[in-house]
């Protein structure tokens, strides 16, 4: 167990050199985009157990300044992010301040009708360039444009902005913020009464996991060089953060990367295999999967290793 | 005289919104659960009421009952097969149960079904009727009346029959409940088959007079999380006068600012309400 931090260090940034080639390069990146919204997630939908089920907006808010700051004013796309951020930070208060007041379902549906609203809006609005969305530089002006052709140095910038989200959490476990988290996860009225300053604590998770989550849009937009509604605010989008974070483990370290593990390669998979179509049958699966897991394993993977971990152990001593 | 159609078609409408909103207005009160695949259940109505008009016929009354029934039927085995094992379980499971169920629901029938629009083959309703001046089309003025009077039904069900006391206990305390004799997982099979039958015939009635496509389900789950919020959380009289209010709203903002703005002034009223009311019209926080 040692060793197994290094080991995966090592192995991500190795990866590139041992599955060469475009198409191995592509599903790297993906995982690691699927792999940092699902930490960002994590944080607030996890740690500490408000399940929101419209990151994307979070997402496509972070998606979409950087493009537009191009749009608007030529200037190159990596100096929307922090505005970004700010947004997203902006929008996190508007909608914890009221919902965490309130029982835990409150914000969950909050956050699936505020992404809604917002989805609708910005395909409605033409300054953000409605139902089309918005595209980056076509060609990179210079190396500030961000405009690669190869994915090998969006891999090693993503693999970057995982590292900090990952330490981050882990800085979040240990802390006293971490603990907060947990009480209030495991009970809040009983966190309540131990003087947990609950609102504040669930509102400061909500806000690091916006900024995070942000962070993830503007990466997807700057590499793809294009923006929608459905792409940035879509509910596919958060359905993707939920599930990678879910069935990895929620409010586990390594969770949503071992759910981007499962979840990246086996959504190429089904759509080379089926095509086109291969998308509406992707969601039936993630849905399903959802259930399941809702349903059998709510702590995803990561808890059904525990329990069959050491069930292998000992069958392999009693050999 | 524009103004005063435009109105009575947003109280038809909202009628209609009343009726599957107080479905998942009734959940929530019996046990503390959001139901996201409400929605869902509502668009499987509305192509259970096209199957049966397509391979049987029958008019409103056959097709309605049919879905009615085919939802009820969901709606208890969805309870006995993954609500009834989630529901004391940790908040995650708890949302993402039927968070996983809408997206499955929705999936498998644009896979079925296609994105098309699709509409009812003309039925025996038809024609308009002409009442001082404004005219109302007789399939939402059926549609309409009917889902007042179920909605009505249902609360009466609720407040004045046995079955209605036996529910609700076991919403006010499930063990007091069992030691009376009430078996809480029936009721709350019960209850939730009540609530994916309202949605049933709620979305039948609504595909007499509106075309529709999978995604609709989407629509209709967050438009009745808007009615139950305004109406208070667990309240069916709640959800029936905030379903009327809401489809007015969404009528006179489609008739001021254009159509599609009418789902934007629903949704900003929701953000709004959570800010200043958040226990709705009649709840009680």
């Amino acid at each position: 167990m040692k060793w197994s931090l290094p080991a995966l260090a090592a192995l991500l940034l190795f990866y590139p050199f041992i599955l060469t080639g475009p198409f191995y390069w592509d599903i790297g990146v993906a995982f690691l985009l699927a792999a940092i919204s699902a930490s960002a997630w994590n944080i607030v939908g996890g740690y500490a157990g408000q399940v929101s089920v419209g990151h994307s907006m979070f997402f496509g808010v972070g998606a979409y300044t950087p493009l537009l700051f191009y749009h608007l004013w030529g200037l190159p796309p990596v100096a929307g992010v922090p505005a970004g951020m700010l947004v997203s930070l902006a929008l996190a208060v508007a909608i914890g301040m009221p919902t965490f007041r309130l029982q835990g379902h409150y914000f969950s549906m909050a956050t699936i009708a505020v992404a809604e609203l917002i989805r609708i809006f910005v395909g409605t609005w033409d300054l953000v360039g409605a139902a089309i969305g918005l595209q980056g530089p076509a060609v990179g002006r210079a190396w500030w444009d961000l405009t690669f052709r190869s994915e090998l140095p969006y891999y090693y910038i993503f693999l970057a902005v995982l590292a900090v989200v990952l330490y981050t959490t882990f800085e979040v476990e240990r802390s006293r913020f971490g603990y907060y988290l947990r009480a209030i996860k495991a009970g809040e009225r009983a966190a309540r009464s131990l003087g947990v300053p609950v609102r504040a604590t669930k509102l400061k998770a909500l806000m690091l996991s916006a900024v995070f989550t942000s962070v993830a849009g503007s990466l997807y937009s700057i590499k793809t060089g294009f923006i929608d509604p459905e792409s940035g605010f879509g509910i596919l989008v958060s359905v993707q953060m939920v599930i990678v974070a879910a069935l990895g483990g929620a409010a586990t370290l390594f969770g949503p990367l071992i759910g981007a593990l499962l979840l990246v390669p086996l959504q190429t998979a089904t759509n080379t295999w089926f095509g086109g179509g291969g998308s509406g049958l992707t969601y039936i699966l993630y849905g399903g999967i959802i259930v399941l897991l809702a349903r059998f394993e709510p702590g995803g993977m990561h808890e059904w290793w525990q329990h069959v971990a050491p069930r292998l152990m000992r069958r392999s001593h009693a050999a | 005289m524009l103004l005063a159609q435009v109105i009575v078609g947003g109280l038809l409408l909202g009628a209609i919104y009343a009726l599957f909103s107080s479905g998942l207005t009734l959940i929530w009160g019996m046990m503390n659960f959001i139901n996201f695949a409400h929605g869902e259940f509502v668009m499987l109505g509305m192509y259970v009421a096209l199957l049966v008009v397509v391979w049987l016929g029958g008019g409103p009354a056959t097709f309605g009952f049919a879905a009615a029934f085919a939802l009820f039927v969901l709606g208890v085995i969805v309870y006995a097969s993954l609500i009834r094992h989630v529901m004391r379980g940790p908040m995650l499971a708890q949302i993402l149960s039927t968070f996983g169920l809408a997206l499955l629901l929705r999936y498998t029938a644009f896979w079925i079904f296609s994105a098309n629009f699709v509409s009812l083959p003309q039925v025996s309703l038809s024609g308009t009727l002409n009442v001082g001046g404004i005219l109302m089309p007789v399939p939402q003025l059926v549609a309409g009346v009917a889902a007042i009077a179920l909605t009505l039904g249902l609360h009466l069900l609720l407040t004045r029959t046995t079955v209605g006391s036996q529910l609700l206990a076991v919403a006010e305390d499930r063990n007091a409940a069992m030691l009376m004799g009430i078996r809480p997982d029936r009721m709350q099979a019960l209850a939730w088959g009540l609530a994916a039958g309202s949605a049933g015939i709620a979305g039948a009635l609504m595909a007499v007079s509106y075309p529709w496509s999978p995604s609709v389900g989407e629509t209709f789950g967050l438009t009745a999380f808007v009615v139950v919020t305004l109406g208070g959380f667990g309240s069916v009289p709640g959800a029936m006068y905030a379903g009327l209010i809401i489809g007015l709203i969404q009528a006179l903002s489609a008739y001021w600012l254009g159509p599609i703005y009418k789902d934007i002034v629903v949704y900003a009223l929701f953000a709004a309400l959570l800010w200043l009311r958040p226990q709705g019209l009649m709840g009680k926080a």
